[in-house]
């Protein structure tokens, strides 16, 4: 992987932030985005531009083949069976929104059971959180390590013949755990629930299979994968989409209205109300194009890389703590300063030109597990260096003589 | 962008040493507080009589910016009328504003002016004067 060829092609990184060169730390929020996918979306405004599905007319059908190509480059990009198999959403929250509000709520009863971990996105936790209550189902949370991992043993233990979803995150956005959904997946199946999949943190980064984890949804952002901001696509399984209710209702998802009564189109378009976000899809479609060009397994590789250098360095410093397990982290590491705030952490670092992220990274129940308010996050992408870590390293350095001497 | 412009020596003695760090009686005004963005906590007590606040105390978590502007509204407030606290806490939103705001009785507060500069730190700075704001504005309902 040529990194310097790569870091050429995102025109954002190169400028100067607070005097320092951009050190861009922060892409498990969102991602940086190459030339490619910027033209992508300018060219589609500037020739194509039209709704889709309705116009008899050349742009309509450029617009449409443009928008439905982009379905297919994601179907084959997480190895779905079919293009219908992939709706297009506004990012994750709205992908997992969909199946609470559509499958979850019509799948539970009293009695029946949700299962999720203690380390889920805020997006994937309080969905079912109200689902549990508009359903009466229980919400349960598969117990945690001290690391922040979980057992299979625990997982089997919680999944019970009363189970009706397991939701899970493939990678913690604060931990860097890479959970394993296959056997999750396999558990759930035995037990007659569905697995549902928050890939906001995996897709970005390594090669996904929804057919081989045999997961039954799955849900991700195209902003964290160097796609645009406002899409993102739900995977599901045919055979459950296809049963499932749609929870907005106008113009695309529309097949026939009557006065009182009116029906729905097939899928994916019975999910997909509106105008949909089309050139964005297209953007999102030149975002896989890249990332496939440069290699899914390449991108994994080096985010692993850098997560295993940034975690010795930072080992290094006095008074650090990290949080999450060493081995087998994904792209990104999470720790704090000693005493000082991580908030102060991230302004002296920004004064640097380095950009981290730092609060609770929206997981407030797993901060309580940690027993922290907030941390610090470094999160690294196919256009990071070693050097980027070095310059973290030297910043924090920096933050521990600054607050040692404004404190002492 | 001057990181001395937002740590200023006062505030830091401010962030070491919080002034009216603690808890008061149990019949004090409680006011809880987050910052969502980064799961910051305060909780303001005011003990008041007769439309002034006699005694101010703070407990919580925070950075420095807001830990240091707890402590230092806590101390300003002590002995003002509700409408005089209240006048504080618009001079205060002015500050971070970027306006000219001296507090002339007080100017410990005039340090956090740098916040000004640092846009996403201002939300830090102003948590407890929002739970003044909330305390006060309960007692007049």
């Amino acid at each position: 992987m040529n990194i310097a060829a790569i870091r050429e092609q995102f025109p954002i990184l190169h400028q100067e932030i607070n005097g320092h060169p951009l050190v861009y730390l922060d892409s498990a929020a969102s991602s940086q985005k190459p030339r490619s996918v910027i033209d992508a979306i300018n060219r589609y405004y500037e020739k194509d531009h039209s709704n889709v599905h309705r116009g008899v007319h050349t742009l309509g059908s450029r617009a449409t083949d443009a928008y439905e190509g982009a379905r297919e480059k994601v179907a084959s990009f997480l190895n779905a069976a079919l293009p219908e198999e992939i709706i297009f959403t506004r990012g994750t929250t709205t992908a997992l929104n969909l199946v609470a509000s559509s499958y979850a709520r019509n799948a539970c009863k009293p009695g029946d059971e949700i299962v999720i971990t203690q380390m889920e996105h805020h997006s994937n936790l309080i969905p079912w959180q109200q689902v549990a209550k508009a359903t009466g189902a229980t919400l349960k949370y598969i117990p945690l390590q001290p690391d922040g991992s979980f057992t299979l043993a625990d997982a089997e233990l919680t999944i019970t013949a009363n189970t009706k979803v397991v939701a899970m995150t493939y990678v913690s956005n604060v931990l860097g755990i890479v959970n394993p959904i296959k056997e999750v997946a396999a558990i759930a199946h035995r037990n007659g629930a569905v697995m549902v999949v928050d890939g906001a943190q995996s897709t970005p980064h390594m090669r996904v299979d929804v057919r081989d984890l045999d997961c039954d949804f799955y849900a991700f952002s195209g902003h964290k994968m160097c796609g645009p901001t406002g899409i993102g696509a739900l995977y599901g399984k045919k055979a459950l989409l296809s049963k499932m209710e749609p929870i907005e209702f106008g113009g695309e998802m529309i097949d026939y209205v009557d006065l009182y009564e009116s029906t729905w189109k097939d899928i994916p378009y019975r999910f997909e109300g509106g105008t949909p976000i089309i050139a964005n899809a297209v953007g999102l479609g030149a975002a896989i194009d890249f990332l496939q060009e440069v290699g899914m397994d390449e991108i994994d590789k080096h985010q692993r890389q850098l997560a295993a250098y940034a975690y010795d360095r930072l080992s290094e410093l006095e008074g650090v703590s990290i949080y999450g397990p060493k081995a087998d982290r994904a792209g990104l590491v999470t720790f704090n300063l000693g005493d000082v705030h991580p908030h102060d952490v991230a302004t002296v670092l920004d004064s640097e030109g380095i950009a981290v992220r730092a609060g609770h990274h929206c997981c407030q129940p797993l901060m309580r597990f940690l027993n922290v308010s907030s941390t610090a996050r470094a999160s690294f992408y196919l256009y990071n260096t070693e050097q980027d870590v070095d310059q973290l390293i030297a910043g924090l350095l920096k933050t521990k003589e600054f607050f040692g001497h404004a404190i002492g | 962008m001057q990181l001395d412009d937002l740590y200023r020596r006062v505030i830091m003695d401010h962030y070491k040493n919080p002034r009216n760090h603690g808890t008061l009686e149990a019949d004090a005004v409680t006011i809880k507080l987050n910052n969502p963005t980064c799961g910051d906590s305060i909780a303001l007590q005011l003990q008041v009589e007769n439309g002034l606040v006699t005694d101010a105390k703070f407990s919580g978590e925070g950075c420095s910016i807001s830990l240091s502007s707890a402590s230092m509204m806590t101390e300003v407030v002590k002995g003002k009328t509700f409408d005089q606290a209240l006048e504080l806490a618009d001079k205060f939103s002015a500050l971070m504003k970027g306006e000219p705001v001296e507090f002339e009785d007080y100017e410990d507060i005039e340090a956090l002016s740098g916040v000004n500069k640092f846009p996403a730190r201002i939300k830090c700075a102003t948590l407890s004067w929002n739970a003044l704001r909330k305390g006060i504005e309960q007692q007049h309902e």
